[in-house]
């Protein structure tokens, strides 16, 4: 302990802001439970359970001292997100596989909180969706609550083709892709029974959720605004534009913005302080670059969305970002009056 | 009503300022042994003028100005001196430091005072006057005042600032002083203002002191002087010199520049204070109003001579039993004193008694997860986290390159960070482990050029040596010649070897 | 998938070439090898290395003729700058040219001094005033504490005298927090 000045100390900790960002995903979560039923819960205990697991295990391995760090949470919000980026009905083990990657891989092996480059929950999603494809695109319909069903899907064998139903972006884009369909944007979004009115039925509601979480979190000071507001910002212009050059083919700005893990990305994934960018306008360059990114990934690429793709790009480019946007110092801003 | 501009950053602890500004000024008794540090400004230390024996009256110099940056020190009180001995003083490394150590005869005994009209003297020896009475900045670097009313051709001072903000929590000795002396400080800052050729006065006051602003005010109206008295947000740091510049001005000063490269030029109100009472009653520099407070039974304001020591004047207030630190200065920016033998400097604005309940020790250190609170909270809008970064992994120039020298060592960052991260203690130690290699590379340039000559010197006497041996070979040579060729070679190989045997004496001298 | 393998390479092509960029903006171009290596020698000019001086060492060292672990004075601090420079690998200081100490500076007990001159003679740094018979003394912020003079001195009176710690050259600690500091 030191014993030299400041003697007072704000009481913060990682912990607090940690749990404040868990606290946060909660109205989303709930709308999530509204929509596609009570099995993200259970997801979201296994990712709990594997990531506390895997901490204490990698903390042992690594002679750390457990109780600080097992106890700062986040372990925690990177199971979260792994578990909320998964389709709910995905086999337990594949939760269980993602956040051992999130946590072993992409956090410890790079040095443990604080050390890491990539986001861990985005680099176990990148990693999943290249192994199983399939599985990671597996969404049951919108309304499928059916708790024993998901379990039966979950935990037993995987008998799906009642239930599974594209996601919005999924079937946006096979839709389009199809060489022979002459499908636009229109016809799609309005034949499909996948969409509701705007994002997709109950995509919208819960990006709505998160956007709610988000903006509380901003209010806390936990994050800061630049993020958010930079990502969705460039995510809708780049689609408003490419929509208004061709609305047949590209999709619009509303639609982007609260379909997939758009809200979620932009208030919760990108935002991670550790692997993002850190000075007001690095952040504002960091996001914009991964709006953009994310929605090339999601218009031209083959994957279901492109956040995480997009996030594990932008990651590696964040030393640079940080180092050639430092702010102004007091006195060396130039203008005095 | 003047515009205010605010500065980024800084945080709100709460102030703990009604413990101690509710009673008076208490007059501390005199002690019986007064230990005067001779370095007590920043800059150089002072040199001694008293010896063991001698008898010295209350206000009488002891020591001198040891340089340019240096101010005179006067005895507190009337006595004998016992010697210039090796003292613990107030300092964080608890080091000893020459004293000038003074048994009080117990009749405080002024020598003589001259007071003087500022306004009929010529600033220059004004200047002198403010240095010879060992006038420093009071609100915590001690800084020679003289030098700070001098300005250089490039400079100018319009703006004089005085400084009673006092930001830091629980201190409340300018608040006092302002309450109480308001006139003496305008008196004072105006015969700053005419020293330094200053036009106008702007007194910037946090507005958690409404007292002490009104009292400002109305003493401002009384003298019928041009002072203009600015309640400014309450926000540490806002008394930071920079800060608060910034506040009142806009101005920002960076690192390397002085306020008067901009126009303006800062003072503490206690400093004002210490000016009136120099110049326009003849009493040096020999006492001090110190904040006594924390974790005390009887916390208030006290006025202490400069010498006496820290345990005597913290008993006054009565310390808790389960005090375990005492601080001087305050919980932001104050250090730990290592004992209490130390005395009370220029430098003491606050001594703070602490506990484990008061300062409870922060969670345990864990990594930075750069989440930015620390630059948030930066009022010089550095980031911290990437210094820290640097610093903690010793790469002191990187550090650097992250303006580390412009860190004012405020704390706000360490009082946020989630992480618990002593990051100030990182910055003092790259701080000063820069400026102890900076030093050490100016010795290893000096070694170097020494070095050099002396091998030119050697390399030129060497050569020197060969031309006289030349030449008289040369000589020799031609001798020979002279005496004929019969035995020539006999008498070369003679005139050789002594040659050779001459050559070496001269290559070894003195090793015989 | 093409198209993420293709952003993906395009993303790699622009950092590639913004690395580059900066290598290449960001390169110093310095003084020649021998100073930079002399710069970083401590000037001590004691010899421990086996060479007449640091400057010596330096030319040595550029040229590959002496190893980067000779010099006590410098440390292991310096071996760690050298190899930082050099781009060779860390070794511990060999211990055959000396052990690193506490910076020191040489003392003369002006009582024995007999005024020989031997150790003006010896300093490397001409540290050392005084005349012939006369006693002499170090100048202490000159010395670089290389102890030259101590052999050639026959009455033994000069001592080399570690360098107190006093307010002006005491420096913060790296922070260490395992021990609680008692208060
Ligand atoms: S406040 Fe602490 S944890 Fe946050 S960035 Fe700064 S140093 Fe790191
Ligand atoms: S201590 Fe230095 S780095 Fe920290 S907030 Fe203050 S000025 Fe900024
Ligand atoms: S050992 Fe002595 S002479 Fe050789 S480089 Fe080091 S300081 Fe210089």
């Amino acid at each position: 302990m030191s014993n030299n000045s400041p003697f007072l100390r704000q009481p913060a900790s990682v912990q607090v802001v940690m749990l404040k960002v868990l606290a946060a995903l909660l109205p989303g979560i709930a709308v999530y439970i509204h929509f596609f039923g009570w099995a993200v819960v259970v997801q979201i205990a296994i990712a709990s359970v594997t990531a506390l697991v895997a901490e204490t295990v990698m903390l042992a391995i690594r002679k750390k001292a457990l109780k600080p760090f097992l106890t700062d949470g986040s372990a925690l919000v990177t199971a979260w997100l792994v578990a909320l980026t998964l389709p709910p009905i995905a086999p337990w083990w594949l939760a269980v596989l993602g956040v051992l990657i999130a946590i072993v891989v992409a956090k410890h092996l790079y040095g443990g909180l604080g050390q890491n480059p990539f986001n861990p929950a985005m680099v176990a999603f990148c990693a999943l969706i290249v192994a199983y494809p399939q599985l990671m695109s597996q969404w049951p319909a919108v309304g499928f609550t059916d708790f024993g069903a998901q379990m039966q899907a979950v935990f037993g064998h995987r008998d799906l083709d009642a239930v599974v139903m594209a996601t919005p972006l999924d079937a946006l884009r096979t839709a389009l892709h199809t060489p022979e369909a002459r499908a636009t944007v229109s016809g799609v979004l309005g034949s499909h029974a996948t969409f509701g009115n705007i994002g997709g039925r109950g995509w919208e509601w819960i990006a709505l959720g998160y956007l709610l979480g988000g903006l509380w979190l901003v209010q806390q000071r936990v994050i800061t605004w630049h993020i958010p507001a930079a990502f969705l910002g460039t995510l809708g212009l780049a689609s408003l534009l490419a929509s208004l050059a061709s609305p047949d083919q590209y999709a619009g700005p509303a639609f982007h913005v609260l379909t997939g893990g758009a809200m979620l990305g932009a208030f919760f994934i990108a935002t991670d302080p550790v692997s993002g960018s850190t000075t007001p306008r690095g952040k504002l360059i960091f996001a914009a670059g991964l709006a953009l990114l994310t929605w090339i990934i999601r218009v031209f690429g083959a994957y279901p969305d492109g956040i995480a793709f997009a996030t594990l790009l932008m990651n590696i480019c964040v030393p640079l970002i940080d180092m050639s946007t430092q702010p102004a110092v007091f006195g060396h801003k130039g203008k005095q009056p | 009503m003047r515009p205010l501009f605010g500065f980024t950053g800084g945080v709100k602890p709460a102030s703990h300022k009604t413990e101690s500004n509710q009673g008076g000024i208490v007059v501390a008794p005199l002690p019986p042994v007064l230990t005067v540090p001779l370095r007590q400004n920043a800059g150089l230390a002072s040199r001694p003028l008293v010896q063991a024996g001698d008898r010295v009256l209350k206000g009488q110099a002891i020591a001198g100005p040891g340089g340019s940056i240096s101010v005179a020190i006067h005895a507190p009180t009337s006595g004998t001196v016992r010697g210039i001995e090796t003292h613990p003083i107030p300092h964080p490394s608890g080091l000893l430091a020459p004293c000038v150590v003074i048994e009080a005869d117990g009749e405080d005994r002024w020598i003589e005072r001259t007071p003087v009209d500022p306004y009929a003297l010529p600033v220059e020896e004004l200047r002198t006057r403010l240095r010879d009475a060992g006038v420093v900045g009071l609100g915590g670097a001690a800084f020679p005042s003289f030098v700070k009313t001098q300005h250089g051709p490039t400079q100018r001072i319009e703006t004089l600032i005085l400084n009673g903000a006092e930001c830091e929590p629980f201190i409340t000795c300018d608040d006092l002083l302002m309450r109480t002396q308001a006139g003496q400080i305008l008196d004072g800052a105006a015969v700053l203002a005419h020293i330094a050729g200053a036009q106008r006065i702007v007194v910037g006051i946090e507005d958690n002191k409404p007292e002490a602003v009104a009292a400002m005010t109305a003493a401002a109206q009384r003298a019928g002087l041009l002072v203009e008295v600015v309640a400014v947000p309450t926000r540490y740091p806002a008394g930071g010199e920079k800060q608060l510049i910034r506040v009142l001005t806009g101005i920002e000063v960076p690192f390397g520049k002085l306020p008067p490269d901009y126009g303006v030029q800062c003072f503490n109100v206690a400093t004002a204070y210490a000016t009136a009472r120099a110049l326009l009653h003849g009493e040096p520099m020999i006492s001090r109003l110190v904040t006594v407070t924390g974790n005390v039974e009887r916390p208030g304001n006290f006025e202490v001579r400069i010498g006496t020591p820290i345990a005597d004047l913290l008993k006054l207030a009565e310390p808790k039993a389960d005090t375990d630190r005492n601080l001087m200065g305050g919980p932001m920016m104050g250090f730990a004193l290592p004992t209490l033998d130390a005395p009370v400097i220029k430098a003491t604005n606050c001594i703070l008694a602490g506990s484990k309940a008061m300062f409870p020790a922060p969670g345990p250190e864990m990594p930075c997860i750069r989440c930015g609170s620390c630059a948030r909270a930066c009022p010089m809008d550095l980031q911290p986290f990437e210094m820290y970064w640097f610093s903690r992994a010793k790469i002191l120039g990187k550090a650097q390159e992250y303006h580390l020298f412009d860190c004012i060592e405020c704390g706000c960052c360490t009082y946020v960070c989630p992480s618990r991260i002593p990051l100030v203690d990182y910055f003092r130690f790259a701080k000063s482990e820069i400026r102890a290699r900076e030093k050490e590379n100016e010795a290893a340039d000096a070694a170097r050029q020494r070095y050099e000559f002396r091998l030119e010197r050697e390399e030129r006497e060497k050569q020197e040596k060969a031309a006289k041996l030349a030449a008289k070979a040369a000589e020799t040579k031609a001798k020979l010649a002279q005496a004929g060729d019969a035995d020539d070679k006999k008498a070369l190989i003679a005139a050789a070897v002594a040659r050779a045997q001459e050559q070496k004496a001269e290559e070894k001298p003195g090793v015989e | 998938m093409l198209e993420a393998l293709l952003v993906m390479a395009l993303g790699s092509v622009i950092l590639g070439g913004a690395l580059g960029y900066a290598s290449v903006k960001f390169r110093v171009e310095g003084d020649p090898l021998v100073e930079k290596i002399d710069a970083i020698l401590p000037q001590t000019q004691c010899g421990q290395c086996g060479f007449p001086g640091c400057k010596p060492y330096a030319e040595a060292i550029a040229k590959g003729e002496a190893d980067i672990n000779c010099c006590p004075p410098g440390g292991e601090d310096g071996i760690h700058k050298l190899a930082d420079l050099l781009g060779r690998e860390f070794k511990p200081l060999s211990g055959e040219h000396g052990v690193e100490k506490p910076k020191s500076t040489a003392v003369i007990d002006e009582n024995v001094c007999i005024g020989c001159t031997l150790c003006i003679q010896a300093c490397p740094v001409d540290a050392i005033v005084g005349a012939a018979k006369q006693m002499h003394t170090v100048v202490a912020s000159q010395c670089t504490g290389c102890e030259l003079c101590l052999a050639p001195c026959p009455v033994n009176c000069i001592d080399m005298v570690p360098i107190p710690e006093t307010i002006d050259n005491w420096k913060w600690k790296y922070p260490v927090f395992a021990v609680q500091k008692a208060a």
